[in-house]
């Protein structure tokens, strides 16, 4: 059985969250009511000419600067030309030999280049799947079409589905974080073509590439290319070709079909657009460019360990996700230094994180000060962990602030006391058997009465307390 | 003051209108009476008789003007000489137009043209071809000959044409009227039904140079919508040169000997002497690359072309021949049926010279081509003021004789094109006569220097007298 | 020059119909034109540029001010087929 090696490489298209779109100053909205939001020039009508929008060349700078890229100093739009219901022009405003940006890295994956174009119109089927066959007309829909997108290019550097799945991710936040982009694969403003091709281990040589397109979300990128990688392992270790084709991951059924064979391959005839000049990227535009950028994801998580002392895999988590690392940031803001800064990281990560909700921990009742607040009473001990965790669904439930939620609720910790000593004796008298086997040394069965205390006093007894207590009542 | 306004140019109109001698609307009516008379084929549209405007402000005090198809005017039916585009009625007024009818040129008619502008002889209009009022059996030249026409038999006070490859200046010459094509970026492209971007430019088509100068001054700008307009350097003034003292003008072997008719050949050099009598200094100036411009340009401009063509699909507006065969069936039904036979080749040698494994050989080596045409004028200019040649090789040839062979039609462009595709701008002025038919003599000059060429024409055409009643209806 | 099997792929690629008759016209017309100026093969090109734009070599960027859109009525005034909502067209899967 041969040893086959994946070799994977992404194409992303970002629509940029500009004002206007990419030649024209029309609103790019998304979910309007159809073709209201046209111009003569994204309509594509008779004598319209393409303007480029500055603030996408704003946005493109930028996403280089993130990805560690060059930066063209001239750079020039071309016309990729094909016929589709989908494109006014008969032609889409591309870059070919000069994008914007040249090769980058991110997280170990290298960036071929990034370039900017103009969107697609929006064919809506007229057939009960919504998709292309079976239906006889489409309606097509112009208030897509001159979208600004930005297309990034990896090197086929990714040997895994879940590997790409990983670093899609990490793209997202990081463009999320650079907010020029909403990158929802829902809303399709962010969309991941795949390049698949397998090797055997050790061969430095490409095999024959297939490409997977119109993934719509994370999931089915992960799953899609998994399922082309199987069927070419398939292919090839029973002796067979594969054959370069583009592809379409259907997650319904997990079945891969062909859209285009390698014969028809489009010819789209490239060259420099005549309508546009090239556009000059000046040392201003790269300084404000690079002014514009805020931390990025891996920047942050070296932060958090080098300044806070959070372990690596903590660090990663939190500066990964854009929303979490923005209220991270907010707690330690709020926060007393003597507290650790670790120690919320776990508050934020572990509970509030899985308490959050649909709509996130930035939309949630709960403040960052709130919580900083909280940890602090855990701290100082004037409440236990458990207490916290029940003062922490109250502050989401109803916001507000952890001191007077303990207070009117009466959550502070019980360490002694009569309560204690109630709930002691109620333990012991639940739960015989237990008190048998810690009377005879078997500290390990302490864990049911312990459990016994805790529900008496709501999670407010000191866990330690309550062993020496039981333990000093069982003599042992 | 004549009882005939329309036998005025146009700045003599304008000026009795400022001076209160001349009602504008009733000039306005006066010259819709004219449009009315075509007998040649030149017009497509006239506007009614309600449409003059309520109130004129501007310069150009209220003359209307003739404007070529291919412009798009909103409301008003903009067909760029196809069937494809029949009735098509935009929901946009192109740039320049709107500048002009801002400035006091309101819209008069809308002039037929070689389909897309792609041809020399307006016999490529799918509406019928446009004849030349010296000699009805006789083409205008193209493919702004609808515009030529109606300038020269007095259908309309001045018109705007578009020029690629000689598409003003040539039938200018070949209609006894003034033609400029102004530097390419001098003057917005928005709203012009495209044909072949690098090389388009808007111009004005004229009784005389003077009214030439008036109307351009009114047209350049830097248009927002047009990211290669630039607008132009200087203002442009009134010509009012009377000889031509200092004046270097060059004469290019290459475009002014083999290949140039006995007749043109005869006015060609009559002019030259005039200019020497003028005071001016005529001298070789070689274009060697010259020779190359035509293959260059029956390259870049179909490469061109066949993109912007590809909006055509029937999708949007427009003719949609649809045979019920899936879309690809739809397009490709739409665009035979509804682009003629020069169009459609010109696409088929555009998508041709683009295709894989053919774009060094063609397209890429027009381009650099194109560069070397840009030097020789560069050196030509650096030693003289302007570059004279006639500005087609023939007078007005016959109806059907060269639609046999498209390379002859090619051929008559000789002069023009090289111009075109350096981007400088170059006028026509009418010179004289050969077989009883008008021929042009082409003044070019490099980038920007409107005001320089439009000098050494008034003095030229003051001194030749070119009598063109012979065209008027 | 151009055989009939490359007649038949430009017409494809540029979405024209052409019959017998203008494929075998086609190829002997654009086989003639392109013998004329195939003749800038002739010439040496070493190290010359290509000229994309005549006149101007840098573009002025548009600001990202939100401007006038037509309305739906208007976009759709011209079109061949439409159901008043978007244009329609034959399914692209024949």
């Amino acid at each position: 059985m041969t040893d086959w090696e994946a070799v994977i490489g992404l194409e992303i298209h970002v629509q940029l969250a500009t004002q206007t779109k990419m030649f024209c100053s029309c609103s790019p909205v998304f979910g309007d009511e159809p073709n209201t939001h046209t111009c003569p020039v994204c309509l594509g009508l008779p004598g319209a000419l393409p303007v480029a929008n500055a603030q996408a060349v704003h946005l493109g700078l930028m996403i280089g600067l993130a990805l560690g890229c060059s930066l063209a100093s001239q750079s020039v739009f071309h016309r990729k030309n094909y016929f589709y219901a989908d494109s006014p022009k008969g032609y889409q405003i591309s870059q070919f030999d000069q994008p914007l940006c040249g090769p980058g890295n991110l997280a170990g994956v290298r960036i071929h280049r990034v370039h900017l174009e103009d969107d697609a119109a929006k064919l809506i089927h007229a057939s009960e799947s919504g998709r292309i066959a079976g239906a006889d007309s489409s309606t097509v829909d112009f208030n897509r079409a001159g979208t600004p997108l930005a297309e990034i290019v990896t090197e086929p550097d990714l040997h895994s589905a879940a590997q790409a799945r990983e670093w899609l991710a990490l793209l997202r936040t990081t463009l999320r974080t650079l907010g020029v982009s909403d990158v929802s694969m829902d809303e399709g403003s962010l969309r991941c073509d795949a390049n698949i091709s397998l090797r055997r281990v050790g061969d430095q040589t490409l095999g024959t590439k297939t490409e997977l397109k119109n993934m719509n979300s994370f999931r089915f990128v992960e799953r899609g290319i998994e399922a082309e990688i199987i069927r070419q392992r398939e292919l090839l270790d029973s002796g067979q070709t594969v054959t370069q084709e583009t592809l379409h991951f259907d997650p319904r059924s997990g079945s891969l079909t062909t859209l285009r064979s390698k014969e028809e391959a489009h010819d789209y005839r490239y060259f420099p657009e005549p309508d546009l000049l090239p556009v000059e990227v000046t040392e201003a535009m790269i300084a404000s460019a690079r002014d514009a950028l805020p931390e990025l994801p891996i920047e942050r998580a070296a932060r958090y360990v080098s300044e806070l002392q959070i372990d690596d895999v903590l660090a990663e988590r939190l500066a990964g996700d854009a929303e979490l690392a923005e209220f991270f940031d907010a707690v330690v803001e709020a926060a007393d230094k003597s507290i650790e800064a670790r120690v919320l990281a776990t508050w934020v990560s572990d509970d509030a994180a899985g308490r959050a909700g649909e709509d996130g921990l930035l939309a949630s009742k709960l403040e960052p000060a709130a919580l900083a607040e909280l940890v602090a009473l855990v701290d100082d001990g004037s409440i236990t962990t458990a207490a916290g965790r029940t003062v922490l669904d109250q502050l989401f439930e109803v916001g507000g602030s952890p001191t007077a939620i303990v207070s009117d609720q009466g959550l502070g910790k019980v360490d002694g006391g009569d309560e204690l000593e109630a709930a002691v004796d109620a333990a012991i008298a639940a739960e015989p058997e237990a008190a048998e086997k810690v009377r005879a040394g078997e500290q390990k069965a302490l864990g049911p009465l312990v459990g016994v205390v805790m529900k008496h006093t709501s999670g407010r007894a000191d866990g330690g307390e309550v062993r020496k207590l039981l333990l000093e009542r069982l003599g042992s | 003051m004549s009882n005939d306004p329309t036998a005025l140019t146009a700045a003599s109109s304008a000026a009795l209108v400022e001076s209160g001698d001349l009602d504008a609307s009733d000039l306005f009516e006066a010259w819709r009476g004219r449009a009315e008379l075509d007998t040649f084929g030149a017009l497509s549209w006239i506007a009614e008789a309600g449409d003059s405007p309520e109130q004129v402000d501007g310069p150009l005090g209220g003359v209307p003007l003739a404007v070529k198809d291919l412009f798009c005017t909103e409301g008003v039916p903009s067909q760029s000489g196809s069937k494809i585009l029949e009735g098509y009625k935009p929901p946009y007024t192109a740039s320049v137009v709107a500048a002009l009818a801002k400035s006091g040129a309101p819209l008069l008619c809308k002039t037929h043209q070689d389909e897309f502008a792609m041809g020399s002889s307006n016999e490529n209009c799918a509406f019928g071809p446009v004849l030349n009022p010296w000699d009805k059996s006789r083409v205008p030249g193209g493919s702004s000959g609808g515009s030529a026409v109606a300038v020269a038999a007095g259908l309309a006070p001045w018109a705007l044409g578009t020029d690629t490859g000689g598409s003003i200046r040539q039938p200018a010459a070949l209609c006894g009227i003034v033609g400029l094509k102004p530097t390419y970026g001098s003057v917005s492209r928005y709203g012009m039904i495209a044909f072949a971007s690098s090389l388009d430019q808007a111009g004005p088509l004229t009784q005389d140079v003077t009214d030439a100068a008036l109307l351009f001054s009114q047209m350049t700008a830097r248009d927002p919508r047009d990211a290669t307009s630039v607008g132009h350097q200087e203002s442009i003034h009134l010509p009012d040169r009377k000889d031509l003292t200092g004046v270097r003008l060059g004469v290019p072997e290459e475009l002014s000997g083999e290949g140039i008719e006995p007749g043109v050949r005869a006015t060609f050099e009559e002019t030259l002497e005039r200019a020497r009598e003028l005071g001016a200094e005529v001298v070789p100036c070689p274009l060697p690359h010259a020779p190359h411009a035509l293959s260059a340009y029956y390259l870049i401009a179909p490469a061109e072309c066949s993109s912007n063509l590809a909006r055509f699909d029937g999708v949007r507006y427009g003719q949609r021949v649809d045979p019920g065969d899936g879309l690809d069936a739809m397009y490709s039904a739409t665009r035979a049926a509804g682009f003629g036979p020069e169009v459609r080749r010109r696409i088929m040698l555009g998508t041709y010279a683009l295709s894989s494994g053919y774009y060094d050989a063609y397209y890429g080596r027009a381009q650099r081509v194109r560069t070397l045409i840009q030097r020789d004028f560069d050196e030509a200019f650096a030693n003289c003021d302007a570059i004279v040649t006639p500005t087609s090789p023939s007078v007005a040839f016959p109806l059907g004789s060269r639609t046999a062979d498209p390379l002859s039609m090619y051929l008559s462009d000789f002069c023009t094109v090289p111009m075109s595709l350096a981007g400088i701008p170059a006028i026509s002025i009418p010179n004289g006569m050969s077989e009883g038919l008008p021929t042009g003599f082409q003044i070019a000059g490099p980038a920007f220097a409107e005001n320089s060429i439009l000098g050494i024409a008034h003095a030229l055409e003051s001194s030749i007298q070119f009598d063109r009643s012979g065209a008027r209806v | 020059m151009l055989d009939r099997s490359e007649v038949i792929h430009i017409a494809r690629l540029a979405r024209l119909n052409l019959d017998e008759g203008e494929i075998e016209r086609t190829a002997i017309e654009l086989s003639g034109i392109l013998d004329h100026v195939e003749r800038i093969s002739e010439l040496d090109l070493e190290g010359i540029e290509p000229t994309a734009h005549a006149v101007a070599t840098r573009g002025e960027l548009r600001p990202d001010i939100e401007g006038a859109s037509l309305s739906r009525d208007q976009a759709l005034a011209e079109a061949p087929v439409t159901d008043g909502v978007g244009f329609i067209v034959p399914s692209p899967g024949a």
